[in-house]
């Protein structure tokens, strides 16, 4: 088990394209840190980097204490289970296990232990006689945690495991991955670009974009109080709707002037936060599930108005409203028995006290 | 309604699919038909004369395609002298050689090509696929003065020098195209495992891509057994020719041709790579499109 730093860490590949542009951060020990972003943006380099499979170009990684900058992969003492399972197709499930401790020249009986153990980790005893092909995608992802897990490492690096698995199993193996964190608690590095395994994983979500870290923190800090724009639209699901807005003074107080001649009023207690940004255009960022429908609210600082929804998603435990507004497309969640109809105008409550207002010159949330 | 009626709108004939497959089918098995007599007629009569006697072979009268006392003393004539045996052992002896020596360069130089990207890898790659064009009409020449300056002439050993030169440039390519087939996170998962390069090679590399190397194995085989140019440059003595020039040089002796010995004998030759490639066909062709199919 150990911690894992990374220092000012940069990645140029040939033809000067930045892939990684001098990340900072500290994973500390036992913990499970999700790197998330969009294609491109960095993560899987960073993880290749951590495991020694990608030179960097500058900075420093460092592992258990120790700077591992040249130290090749086998001597990292890390352990990665691969987007594709990368399992060795001509061994057996326990080959396959046994491999590293095998290369490693452990003692048999201690080869059988672990991979005894691991298998009853994840429940597949009863395949290690099997090879790869004749296991099925969800069966090939433990038998790759497993030949992690019997390596007992300082850290385990996942990049995208769960992508080639269908929508239900990813769900399972989601929760299977909790489990055996919670029981090995191995030091972990997770790469998606799915901001729900993120969430529902981390202890700490690290957000990356343009090879460069938006910001880390635990999951619902990067949910309720995002630092930049990106981050606020990258994290949730629906995404939070931005509609362009103007801050107005108003009596003592602040307003904000939306498109359509709405307006909405700033809670008193974010005046004064706000109050700088009097006259100037601003973006307005609000959750789905904080701009909702009139019935079922009873908290202060709702601002209510009317708005006539384009689509209407009945998903069973909740609707989606799709509005469309000058400048924006913005989605509510309603209470499924509230009777909503494309083209038929209702009065929405967006509830002030969980609004953003983002700096549109910085991109920076004020 | 009758199933090739006029559908309308369609303007073809409903139906035309499966007569459209029957034309396809018929044309398909003609053509093989024919290709499989062109390609077999040879084979055949010289099986049907190296069962003849020499008065029936000398005879013009009757049908060729006809035996009338069938014989196999062709057959026991060959295999009862003692030379014929030699040439046998000596293909056998230069084969085995040839195929061991072309596999370990070639799945060497393979792996390192297909594997470990270093300055001029790419180029190195398409040289070595470029010298299996050049024909080896061309370079018996300057590789008999090698040979010859090697002190090597009239010896297998100098036969085991120079058939690599025709094997191992298509090898490494079938190889090199089998080990790009394989996943890069093969390779890195053994690296994390622990694994160094050799390692990765004999545990994950050579395990996978065995059917590659029995594609590349029969190839080698086939060069080296069925070698002509060669073996007929280099060797004149009767007691290191491989049976490819044993057989006609020691069956021709100047007008004179033995007809039944030698279909027999060429017979003979031909058996170990029919038995070769009866067993292994499978890998074969697996072996040989695994690079192309593959992403």
């Amino acid at each position: 088990m150990a911690q894992v730093t990374l220092r000012k860490i940069i990645k140029e590949y040939e033809g000067g394209v930045q892939a990684v542009k001098g990340i900072d951060l500290d994973i500390a020990d036992h913990e499970f840190v999700v790197l998330v972003g969009p294609s491109g943006c960095g993560k899987s380099t960073t993880l290749r980097m951590i495991a020694g499979l990608e030179e960097i170009t500058s900075g420093e990684i460092d592992i258990g204490g120790a700077v591992v900058n040249d130290v090749p992969p086998r001597d990292r003492d890390i352990a990665m289970v691969f987007q594709n399972y990368a399992l060795y197709p001509h061994m057996s499930v326990y080959e396959n296990m046994a491999f590293g401790l095998m290369l490693r020249k452990f003692p048999k009986e201690e080869i059988r232990r672990r991979v005894e153990n691991a298998a009853k980790i994840l429940d597949i005893g009863m395949l290690l006689d099997r090879k790869p092909k004749a296991l099925s995608g969800g069966q090939r992802q433990r038998v790759a945690m497993g030949r992690a897990i019997v390596r007992d490492p300082k850290v385990f690096l996942f990049d995208e495991p769960l992508s080639n698995l269908d929508a239900k199993l990813r769900v399972q193996m989601r929760t299977e991955i909790k489990k055996v964190h919670q029981t090995v608690r191995t030091t972990t590095v997770y790469v998606t670009h799915d901001q729900v395994e993120a969430m529902t994983l981390a202890d700490r979500v690290v957000v990356m974009n343009h090879g460069v870290i938006e910001q880390v923190g635990p999951p619902q800090e990067l949910y309720h109080h995002p630092r930049t724009r990106f981050v606020a639209g990258f994290i949730g699901s629906p995404a939070m709707n931005f509609i362009p807005a103007t801050v107005e003074a108003r009596s003592g107080g602040l307003v904000l002037r939306l498109p359509q001649g709405i307006e909405l009023a700033v809670p008193a207690a974010r005046v004064a936060k706000y109050q700088a940004y009097a006259g100037k255009q601003v973006t307005f960022g609000i959750r789905p599930e904080h701009l909702t429908d009139t019935q079922h609210v009873s908290k202060a600082d709702i601002a209510i108005f009317n708005a006539a929804p384009e689509v209407v998603e009945p998903m069973g435990m909740e609707t989606l409203a799709h509005i469309r507004m000058e400048g924006a497309e913005i989605c509510a969640r309603l209470d499924p028995t509230v009777p909503a109809a494309p083209g038929v105008p209702m009065p929405l409550a967006a509830d002030m006290g969980n609004m953003h207002l983002i700096d549109d010159a910085t991109g920076l949330v004020i | 309604m009758s199933a090739a009626s006029m559908v309308p709108g369609l303007g073809r004939r409903v139906g035309s699919l499966r007569s459209e497959r029957r034309w396809a089918l018929i044309t398909a098995y003609v053509s093989l038909i024919i290709a499989a007599i062109v390609m077999l007629a040879p084979p055949l009569y010289m099986l049907l004369t190296s069962l003849k006697t020499s008065a029936e072979i000398a005879d013009l009268g009757g049908n060729p395609w006809l035996i009338r006392t069938p014989t196999l003393e062709n057959y026991t004539a060959l295999l009862g002298n003692e030379m014929f045996r030699g040439f046998f052992i000596n293909s056998i002896l230069v084969t085995v050689m040839v195929v061991i020596v072309t596999m370990v360069i070639s799945v060497l130089a393979a792996f390192a090509l297909a594997r470990m990207k270093f300055w001029g890898s790419q180029v190195l790659a398409t040289g070595v696929f470029l010298t299996y064009l050049v024909p080896d009409t061309l370079l018996f020449i300057p590789l008999y003065q090698i040979v010859g300056g090697l002190g090597l002439l009239n010896s297998i050993w100098g036969l085991v020098l120079v058939y690599p030169t025709l094997t191992v440039p298509f090898c490494t390519w079938i190889m090199i195209g089998y080990f790009a087939s394989i996943p890069k996170e093969l390779d890195e998962a053994a690296l994390i495992d622990g694994a160094n390069w050799m390692q990765m090679l004999t545990r994950i590399f050579i395990p996978v891509a065995l059917p590659g190397i029995i594609a590349a194995t029969i190839f080698a085989f086939t060069v080296s057994w069925a070698a002509f140019v060669y073996p007929t440059a280099f060797i004149t003595q009767p007691d290191s020719m491989p049976l490819t020039i044993g057989v006609v040089s020691q069956l021709i002796r100047g007008d004179t041709f033995a007809w039944g010995q030698l279909m027999a004998g060429a017979l003979l030759a031909a058996l170990p790579p029919v038995i070769v490639y009866a067993f292994l066909m499978d890998y074969y062709i697996a072996g040989l499109t695994a690079g192309a199919t593959k992403g």
